[in-house]
């Protein structure tokens, strides 16, 4: 925001924000997205746009963004890919699984295998993802608990 | 030759409510949280957009480095409020504003106009604060 502009009126901030929220809360229900422009602002269009400042996307965008990071929480916590999916407001996988990929670059099912066996490999070997000054200073490279390896 | 800063430190009094603050209410993405012992995690944090830079939420604890003392006298300076943690970036300072106001984050100054740009300041869970600014403040400089 450029010094000439003037200091943004307060109220419609607010409004934006508290559509961003909506969304934060409620991205797994069937959010119809004029209810929300309606509440936020009176023209559809001109909330759209001011949404679109503010965050980079458009409502839209940003609920499909909130889904599918959410979905990666997910699937991060072990839940199987089409439970992710449900639950994250999808009614179909396959534009749940088309999206995800097109949005995280590679598939649901991948993205799951990646971090879990990522998980096992921290959990058998820890000090060896954590800074060697962090660890000096904790006193665990002292506690031969974590030095075991399968080196 | 050195080329990036990719791990730092916050000094933090409880890892649990550190863990809610950044990434309930800042937002942050969780990186790591690995168990090292009974009541000591490795906890790692980043902003949204910077995969490459972790914060480490470090608890202050007495250890080999942190003799009783030292960890009083540190945990005593982070509630005063001693430590500033340093610049965090957004889009909109405005809505980031309203934003974290809405979700409980303490805020020493709102948005104010300064000779280097706008600013406002706020505090972490345990007493840290932070400079929030939007993203052209300084990129404009020669």
């Amino acid at each position: 925001m450029s010094a000439a502009q003037e200091y943004p009126k307060v109220y419609l901030y607010r409004r934006i924000v508290q559509a961003k929220l909506f969304i934060d809360v409620n991205y797994a229900d069937k959010i119809d997205l004029d209810n929300i422009s309606d509440e936020a602002y009176f023209s559809k269009f001109h909330f759209i746009r001011l949404f679109k400042t503010v965050y980079g996307k458009t409502p839209h965008q940003y609920l499909k963004a909130t889904r599918i990071e959410k979905a990666k929480q997910l699937l991060r916590e072990g839940k199987p890919v089409s439970d992710a999916c449900f639950l994250v407001g999808f009614d179909s996988l396959s534009s749940f699984s088309g999206l995800f990929k097109r949005m995280v670059g590679q598939s649901a099912s991948a993205y799951a295998a990646h971090y879990q066996q990522n998980k096992e490999q921290k959990a058998k070997t820890p000090l060896a993802f954590i800074p060697g000054c962090y660890a000096y200073q904790h006193g665990w490279t002292e506690n031969s608990n974590f030095e075991e390896t399968d080196q | 030759m050195i080329t990036k800063m990719t791990v730092t430190n916050i000094h933090v009094l409880d890892q649990d409510s550190a863990y809610d603050f950044y990434i309930n209410k800042l937002g942050f993405t969780l990186v790591d949280d690995i168990p090292m012992g009974p009541d000591t995690r490795w906890l790692t944090v980043s902003p949204p957009e910077q995969p490459d830079l972790q914060l480490v939420l470090f608890p202050v604890k007495v250890s080999k480095m942190f003799p009783k003392e030292t960890a009083d006298a540190l945990i005593k300076l982070i509630k005063q409020g001693i430590f500033g943690c340093g610049v965090l970036t957004c889009n909109d300072i405005f809505a980031t504003y309203e934003e974290l106001k809405a979700k409980g984050v303490e805020f020493i100054k709102p948005p104010t106009k300064e000779f280097y740009g706008t600013e406002a300041l706020f505090k972490d869970d345990s007493g840290n604060y932070f400079s929030l600014q939007p993203l052209n403040n300084f990129d404009q400089q020669p």
